[in-house]
Formats: C-alpha cells, structure tokens, sequence
C-alpha cells in the first residue's frame, strides 16, 4: 500500500516486536534443553516439542524428565535447603533483589520468548507478566529481609514441589518460587509442557543471579512428570496451580502423606454489572477480563450478569466493542487477543461451544489469520444458570451472559457455582460495591475494575477454586510451619470397665446436641462410658452419617452468625465462660472421675475459661488489612468465617479441646459441627448444656459423639462443609484428606502428631488463621 | 451569501455531515450519566500500548492529522502579519519535497483558528485555499462578559467572514449543575452562529469531576454544538486522554439515540507527532473510523504541526530532523 493510499483508508498496518534476539537465545542454547538440577542443565534429549501457537513452528525441544531425574532434582533441594534457609533473611533478600533486577534487566527477552510459546499478545507479555515477575522478586525480597524480625516463630517447610500451568508461565513461577525462597524453602519446579521456556530462561537468571546450586530445580515434562512430584517421599509441600479436576487428583494423592499443600485452580468468576454503573467503562472492563489472555486466565470475568433494565443497551454496546477487537499475530504490538496456547486447548473450546444450544451467540465479525490457533471472541447471552456454558470453565475468549433483578438476586446469581475465585462488582453507588463484595463467595473481588493483580495482594480462592493464597502476608502461610519438633499423638483409649449403674444412682441421659437442641443419636445406639474406677457413669449416644446430615444442616442454617459483629460475638464468648465458670467445680470433678488424679480436672476447666476469654478477646481484634498496592485506591483483605466447619476435636482433653476449636471458630462467625473427645465424649455433652445458658443461637456450634474413625469420612466428604479440621488420635489425617477432594474443602489434620494444648501452641493466630478467608476486596477510587 | 462564501462553504469538510440540531433538554438522561474516573485513565493509559503505527502507516497517519489540525494562534500580540504566516503555513504545512517523497499530493491544515480581530487578515491570507477560519468568541478564554456581548461577539464574528465560532461555556452553570441554564445558553450561542459551525469549548480541566465533563457534553450537544472541545489552552489542565474518553463517549452515546454525528476537538497539550497517533487510534477505537477526517475531529494545535514534519523527514531520509530544516508558522 501506498502512503496515499493508507492516508485515506487510515488502517494500522503490521507492528511487528522482533524476536531476533528470543532466537538467539534459542539458539545459542542448542535448541534443545535438559533439566536444570542442582545449578547446571543435565544432557538434552529430544523428547517432545516446544511450539509458537500462532503459526505451528518449532521452538525448541524439550526433555521429559525421568524418574531418576526428578529423584536428583529433590536430591539437590534437599541438600541445598539447611544451607539456604541458614543464609538468613538478608542474604535471600539480596540474591532474591538480584533476580528482580536480572529479570528487569532482561525484561524485553522473556517478554518476547513468553508470547513466542505461549501465544499472549507481546503488550500483555511486555505491560503485565514480566513486571508482575519483577513485582513479586522485589516483594519477596522485602520479605525475606523482613521474615526473622515479623515471623520470628516460622521456619521454613523444607523442599516445595512446585506445579505450575501454561496461562502465564513467568509469573506463575515468580508467584510459587519468590515467597518460598524467601521463607527458606528449595524448589523443584515443573512449567507447563507447553510453555517451558521462559522458566528455562529463569533458570540461566539464576545462575547469573549467583544463586546457590540446588535452590532452585526446573525439570521439564507433562503431567507425568508432575505426578512423579505429587508423589516424591522426599517433598514437603506440593503448591498446584491447574486444573480443578488435576487439583483433585493431586489432592488425593497427597492425601496422608504430611505433604503441606496449596491449590489455585478454575473458575467461572461473575463479572457483575448493576444499572447505575459507568457503562461504557463496564464494557472496557470485559475486554481486560475475559479478553485478556485469550480468556485462559483462572479468575476471567467470563460470567457476565448485568442488570435487566441495562441489559439491552449493555449487549449492545458490547457488541460493537467486540468488533473493534483485534485478532492476530501475537508479537505485533497492536493486537488484542493472541493465539490459543495449542490446538488440543482450541478443540477444547470449540467443543464446549459446539455443544452448546441454548441463548443467542455472537462471535465478533473479526479477520482471523488463516493458520494457527485463533479463536474470535465470543458472547453467548440469554443462558439459564443451570446451563453448561454457566457452570463450566471454557478457558478461552468465550463470555456468557445473563441478567438479574435485583441486589439479592444478583448475589444468590453470582454464588450459584461450585467455584470461588474472583469477581467484579460495577456500580457507581459505594453503598451497593461494599455490601455486595463482601457477600460473593470469592477470594478476590474487583470494585469497578478487573484483573488487577499484584505481589501485596493476595490471591487464591475458596470453594472447589482451591485454596492457599499466594502474594501478601497472607501468602506467607503457603512456605512457613511453626518451629518446634512434633512428637508422635499415641491414641488414647477409653477407660475399661463393666457393671451398671451404682445401686441408687439417677440415670444420666447424654444426647447429642444439633441445632440447638438435645437430640437422640439417629441410630438409637449409645455406648457405656466408664470412670478411671471402671465404673460405669453413664451411655453416650453413637452419631452416626445422619447425625452429621443432620448437624451440618443446621450449622449450615445459622448463616446468621457470620453477620453478627465481633462485639456481639465476644459477648457471648464471655458469656459461656461466665457459665462454664460457676459450674467449674463440677466439670473438673468428672474431669477428675475420668482421667484420674484429683487436679488435672480443675487445671483443664481453668484453661478452658482462659482459652474462651482469648477467642471472646480476639472475636473482634483479627483485623484484616489494608494492603498497599501501587493502584489510587486499596486492597482491603478481610477476614471472612470460612463457613461450616467441622471438627475431630483432641481426645485427651474432654473439655479443653473441644472449646479450643469452637472458640477460633465461633469467634470469626463460623458455625461448627465438633465431634467430641472419643474416649471422653460426657464433659462436652455436658459443655453443651452451658451453650444452652449463655445465648449461642441454634445451630453455631453442634456437638457430636462416637468414632472419630466412623464420622470423619461422612464429615470431610460433606459437600457443604467448607473446612475439616482434626486433632483426634485416631489415624484418619489421610482418610480427611482424601475425603475432602469431592469440593476440595480445606483441611487442618494433625498427621498424628501431638499437640500441647494446655500450651500456646493450643490457641492463637493459628487457629484464627483456619478459621478465616482472606478476602482481597479491590477499591481503586478517584474522582 | 456571495459567491466566495459559498464557494467556500460548498468545500467546508462539515457540508459532509447534517449538522446537529439538538434536541429537547433531558435532564433524566443527562442524570443517568456515570464516568468512572479510575476506569476511564485505566483504559486512557493502556490504550497507547494497545495500538501502534509504524513506517509507512504512521507517516501516512501523521499526514491526516495534519489535516485534522485547527492552525491556532492566540496571543495578545498577534498582527496581521503573523497571522498571514500562519496561514502560509496552513496551505503548505510540510515541505514539498517530502510530500513527493511520501507520493502525496498537497493537504492544508483544517483550519486556522484566531481572535475576532485577526478574522480579516485570515480571511485576506486564505484567499482561495478553502481553509475554513475559526474565531474563538463569547468573552473568550474566562466566558465571563456580559451574556449580550458575548452573543454579539459571535455575530460580529460570522459578519467578519469566521466559518466556525469556538465558544467558551460558563462553567459555573455545569459546578452548580444548572443543567437548563447551560443548555440556554448554548442554544443562543448556537442560533447566532447561523450558517456557522458552533465548538463548545468545556473548559474541563474547570470542570472538577469527569462525571461533569460527560454531562456538559451531553447538554452541549443536546443544545446543537457540532463539536464538543475540551480546552481553551488557557486552563492550567488542557486535553488528556481520560477527558477525551469521556467526551467521545458522550459523542458516542448522542449519536446512538439521536443518529447525529458530534464532532471532538482536544486543545491544549498536544504537541507529540506521537501524542496525534494516540489521538487518531482513539477515535477509530471508541468512534470508528468516520471520525478521522476533518469534518469531525480536529486537533486544537500550535506547535505539533512541527514536530510532525520532523517526524516526516524522519521517515524519508531515515536521519532525525531538526526544527529549522521546515518552514516556520
């Protein structure tokens, strides 16, 4: 075309980013790549292909790691991690600022060879992931600096394996890598098969960056390769980000292992628009979620729901948005949505909406190039919620679309999803943004914005999204333990006995206590609980999988609670260990009768007053944060009840242990379903007399009694229970765990340690920590 | 009219266009009216980096905002002949021996844009080069004479030979928000224009809220403006992005429901060859590609003519230019 010619049809023409110098780097790497373990890259073989989706060249090849490979990676993390952790703060905090400044340093290579293997536009590749890399190294590096004086009881977990997907291969390493070397962990990381590249790269930066050898391992390879990590004896903590259906996997095979584990997986986040919002900023909005990235990001806005008087004028508007989009080369620098990371990942989506009959599609009238793998993007308006395309992630440029009524509606909308990760609220009325955001079952929620992403922040979801957060002090949990060395929970046995009751004595009747109410176990069976004597002091009822039913229900009822104030909550804290205290006598007396002695009783009920004071203390002093992210405007992470939480509570100690959790748990606005000390279960049958007294509404905590071994399955597979937490001595860590993949509910088992609960380690940030959700509530504002 | 007139009006870029010719005040859709200020520099900020124009594409890009420049000049010290100068300059904005080099034929200027004053020397300079003449009027840059005089400063100015009149709204009927009186007087100001083409000049670096700059669009428009403009160049903030985005939206939203097309002229601040591509990829983006011609955007605009012939020998000799190699305006 001619000058003139352009003049008058004024289009933009080709803006191509070269990649000469990505080439280069290829090249001078042989083009072919073998692990990096223990500081150097063993021999390369040429097992599978690294390829440009936008038009199906060759890159590089790839090996697939061995097992014996794998075996030598953990072999050098390993070795390297006393070393490393041993450094100190400072001295991962300037080797972790060296690899900041190397990656900016090389920011336009890795910018480059990431859209090569990927297929992202290069201005995404070049504005956000390589900066977010940068980002997350210098936080962390601040981190570690920070860690001895701020976390002065956490060490490190030990060596992390570290599973990360192709949607943003650089910044989901930087994510996984930088808190776990700042917290003094070693990594075995494996990039997506497709997307190996740029963590190639990262790893030729940490040589130059001076890291020690073995700190930082990249093995190479496909899900095999990962399973090899999931399942290596030799690895502390697994932290995924993938698939939903991967996440179970893994959160099956690591089920009982003592393997720390973190997962951020799928979505379908709500991208909700009400009548009073800026329209047209609502609109531009969409293009940054569901059409950045190609729409595979995990927390795309790729659920629209938009208010029904708006909605009209909304699609349209849209529409003509879409049309504007532009689709192509992805190393042009005026192209807005690249190529679909490989072409099993195109059929995928094509098949997703091939399948789908229901609603009016419009795919936007856009040129599409001719090879490669593009997809246009897509609206699909008009969908029940019950519809596949509503409930399923598609992972591509594909944005469905429904409207609502009102407030409420839009809420009940937004929530109707097996998934928890992200959402957007536009609306210009601050009154409306901050009621609904704290309503979305979310861990991350954009006021008037989207995508918005940073190292202060952090990010992860609830629900079968996953849990863990990643950024943030938030995110610190993922890579840190409590010092001190655990020691073995021996199980504790009931007292033996025989006989009945003692001539002339009442029968005592314990029942089960559900909703509120004394209830007699659904089975109809009790068994005899028998004094340190061995006499018999009276029946327990047995629960058994109805009872949970029936106590899940009713915590799952009392939702009310989650909305009362922590002042309201304190109260009745106080309140129950005021009653508790005028029976003290009593309660240690039976204590006493139980476990023998003649003070242990009034010790443990004296702990468990202190230990209710703490939770009535704390029920309104766990603040949140507001975290500073280099936006005009705040992220807020709030502390949120996780929800229904169910309990295996200490067998030791009848009174004391089962108040230690319900105390965290109600004092953050969780319901509870505790199952009572095995051995011991009459003191918290009896506790549950004093709830009676003191004002707890029905239904926030309910007790249950029998075998742990019988209840914990029913209980951990529970689809509406959002948490399992075990102390028992009973050997169920790994049945919990396993149990818990059906909705990927967090867990909290003891893997059969010990615990001192009398101690510190029985109370605290800890369990305040189980007990919430951090919420990040994005507020960016101006005028 | 006489004849030269009408000649001139018949090749006037506007005469592509029905002219807009209001409608009714509503004040229910001036209401509804949001603009989210972080949302609107989130998308002001990327979208430079969203689209990009290189070699033949940009030179050719830089010759149309040429074409689309409103000449200014307004300083108290303007003559007769430094507004002749000028207006050489609007008939050859760039050297002749790029433009062959370019394959191009000649362009102008959109316009040259003076004081009421510097009409007759305009007019005698432009002699038969079908360059419309815009005068700045109303009490211009503050709007604050008597609202008679201001009316008769426009009249004085059409008489004069000016084919479109920039006008100053009184911002303090958009900070009170007395959407009726604004309204008022932009429809006076408009029927005094008569035959010529009216730009409401906002003034929105006064204006305090973009929520503001997007309903005094509105009213604006609604009143019969044929261009909304953001600035007198005299605020302490002139055109930005955000504000741009804000007001072509409103453009966007007038024509949806009315089929009326509103011209956008950013003043103020423009001075980058590069900060025109930005400009020009704004409007195909958020208005379409009829808006890059003259009739419908203009750049209100001293000194970036100069940095875009710098840039345009740039591209012909592939060595960087310098200011005194073009001729000066």
């Amino acid at each position: 075309m001619t000058v003139k010619e352009i003049f008058e049809s004024m289009d933009y023409g080709p803006a191509p980013e070269s990649a000469a110098e990505a080439f280069a780097w290829i090249t001078d790497n042989g083009a072919a790549f073998g692990q990096f373990i223990d500081g150097g890259f063993t021999p390369a073989r040429e097992n599978f292909l690294s390829r440009n989706p936008a038009n199906g060249e060759t890159l590089a090849e790839l090996s697939q790691a061995t097992q014996g490979e794998v075996d030598e990676a953990v072999a050098a993390a390993r070795k390297a991690q006393p070393k490393w952790e041993k450094l100190g703060g400072h001295g991962r905090a300037k080797l972790l600022y060296a690899i900041a400044r190397l990656v900016q340093k090389h920011s336009r290579l890795f910018a480059v060879l990431e859209t090569l293997d990927n297929g992202k536009p290069i201005r995404e590749s070049r504005d956000i992931d390589i900066p977010l890399v940068q980002r997350h190294f210098y936080y962390h590096a601040g981190m570690a600096q920070l860690m001895e004086a701020e976390l002065p009881d956490a060490e490190a977990l030990g060596v992390c394996g570290q599973i990360i997907p192709w949607n943003f291969p650089l910044l989901m390493l930087a994510w996984k890598v930088a808190p776990a070397l700042a917290m003094g962990n070693t990594v075995v990381l494996k990039p997506a098969e497709y997307t190996s590249l740029t963590a190639l790269l990262f790893a030729d930066i940490c040589r130059q960056a001076g890291l020690p050898r073995g700190v930082v391992n990249i093995v190479t390879g496909d899900g095999a390769v990962g399973e090899m990590i999931v399942r290596h004896a030799g690895i502390d903590k697994i932290a995924f980000t993938g698939s939903t259906a991967v996440g179970r996997q893994i959160r099956r095979a690591t089920a009982g292992s003592g393997k720390a584990l973190t997962l951020e997986l799928g979505g379908k986040s709500p991208y909700i628009v009400f009548d009073d919002a800026d329209i047209d900023s609502a609109v531009e909005g969409l293009v940054d979620a569901i059409w950045f990235n190609q729409g595979e990001v995990c927390c795309a806005g790729s659920r629209l729901l938009v208010q029904e008087g708006v909605a009209e004028t909304f699609y349209a508007r849209l529409k003509a948005r879409m049309a504007k989009l532009r689709v192509g080369a992805p190393l042009d620098k005026s192209i807005d949505i690249g190529a679909i990371v490989d072409q099993s990942q195109l059929d995928a989506i094509k098949t997703m909406v091939e399948g789908n009959d229901e609603g009016n599609l419009y795919a936007a009238p856009v040129e599409l190039p001719a090879e490669g793998c593009f997809y246009p993007p897509t609206l699909i308006t008009g969908l029940s919620p019950a519809s596949k395309l509503m409930q399923e992630e598609i992972f591509g440029p594909v944005l469905v679309a429904t409207t609502f009524r009102t407030p409420a509606e839009a809420v009940q909308l937004a929530n109707n999803t097996r998934y928890g990760l992200a959402a957007s609220v536009w609306s210009e009325n601050l009154n409306l943004a901050l009621d609904i955001a704290p309503k979305l079952a979310a861990g991350v929620v954009w006021v008037n914005g989207t995508n918005m992403f940073d190292a202060a922040a952090g990010f992860g979801g609830v629900r079968e999204s996953g849990f863990g957060r990643e950024g943030g002090w938030e995110g610190l949990g993922a890579y840190t333990r409590p010092k001190g060395k655990a020691k073995a929970l021996k199980k504790a046995e009931p007292n033996a006995g025989e006989g009945g009751l003692e001539a002339g004595a009442f029968d005592h009747t314990a029942k089960l206590f559900v909703g509120g109410k004394q209830a007699r176990p659904d089975g109809g069976y009790s068994q005899p609980v028998y004094g340190k004597n061995g006499k018999l002091v009276s029946q327990a009822p047995l629960a058994n999988r109805k009872d949970v039913r029936n106590a899940v229900e009713a915590a799952r009822g009392a939702s009310g609670w989650g909305r009362t104030t922590g002042h309201q909550r304190a109260q009745i804290l106080y309140y129950i260990a005021e009653n508790l205290a005028s029976r003290a006598e009593e309660f240690a007396a039976r204590i006493d009768a139980m476990k023998g002695g003649r003070t242990a009783g009034a010790r443990e009920v004296d702990a468990a007053i202190r230990r209710l004071f703490t939770y009535a203390a704390w029920a309104d002093k766990f603040d949140g944060q507001a975290h500073g992210v280099p936006i005009r405007g705040v992220a807020l992470a709030m502390r949120e009840p996780v929800g229904v939480i169910g309990a295996l509570c200490d067998d030791a100690h009848p009174l004391l242990g089962l108040i230690s959790v319900m105390g965290p748990a109600m004092a953050m606005g969780n319901r509870s379903v505790l199952v009572a000390s095995e051995p011991y279960p009459l003191e918290a049958l009896e506790f549950a007399r004093v709830l009676e007294t003191s004002d707890v509404p029905a239904g926030v905590v309910n007790i249950l009694t029998g075998k742990h071994d019988a209840l914990a399955p029913t209980l951990a597979a529970h689809m509406d229970v959002d948490a399992v937490w075990s102390f028992s001595s009973s050997d169920i860590s790994g049945v919990i765990e396993e149990a818990s993949a059906g909705n990927l509910k967090r867990t909290w088992v003891n893997n059969g340690q010990a615990r001192d609960w009398p101690g510190p380690e029985g109370e605290g940030r800890a369990f305040l920590d189980q007990a919430t959700e951090v919420k990040n509530i994005w507020v960016p504002y101006g005028e | 009219m006489s004849t030269t007139e009408k000649q001139r009006a018949a090749q006037l870029p506007q005469k592509m266009e029905p002219r807009n010719d209001g409608m009714a005040l509503d004040l229910d859709w001036v209401a509804s009216v949001q603009a989210n200020t972080s949302a609107i520099e989130r998308r002001a900020k990327t979208l430079p980096a969203r689209r990009s124009v290189k070699k033949d594409h940009q030179a050719a890009w830089l010759l149309r905002a040429i074409t689309c420049i409103d000449l200014t000049t307004l300083a108290g010290d303007d003559t007769a002949g430094r507004v002749a100068r000028l207006c050489a300059k609007a008939r050859q904005p760039v050297r002749q021996d790029i433009l062959d080099s370019l394959g191009m034929g000649p362009i102008t200027t959109g316009a040259v844009c003076v004081y009421h004053d510097m009409i007759a020397p305009a007019r005698a300079a432009l002699e038969g080069a079908n360059i419309p003449i815009a005068a700045v009027s109303t009490g211009f840059p503050a709007g604050l004479s008597p609202f008679h005089l201001r009316v008769r400063e426009i009249e004085e100015s059409v008489k004069a030979g000016a084919d479109e009149i920039d006008i100053v709204i009184s911002r303090r009927h958009v900070l009170t928000q007395d959407w009726q009186a604004l309204y008022d007087e932009m429809r006076s100001f408009r029927a005094a224009c008569g035959e010529a083409h009216v730009k409401a000049i906002l003034a929105t670096g006064e204006l305090g809220s973009l929520r503001n700059v997007a309903r005094a669009s509105l009213v604006c428009m609604m009143a019969g403006a044929d261009f909304i403009k953001t600035s007198t160049g005299k605020e302490s903030v002139n055109a930005t992005l955000p504000v741009s985005l804000v007001m072509i939206r409103a453009i966007r939203e007038y024509q949806e429901r009315t089929g009326v097309r509103v011209g956008y002229k950013p003043a103020g601040g423009i001075s980058k060859a590069k900060d025109a591509i930005t400009y020009l990829a704004l409007m195909k983006e958020e208005l379409g590609e009829r808006w890059l011609a003259p009739d419908l955007f203009r750049f209100g605009a001293s000194s970036l003519l100069g940095d875009i012939e710098r840039q345009l020998e740039h591209h012909v000799t592939g060595a960087y230019s310098a200011s005194y190699r073009h001729a000066a305006g």
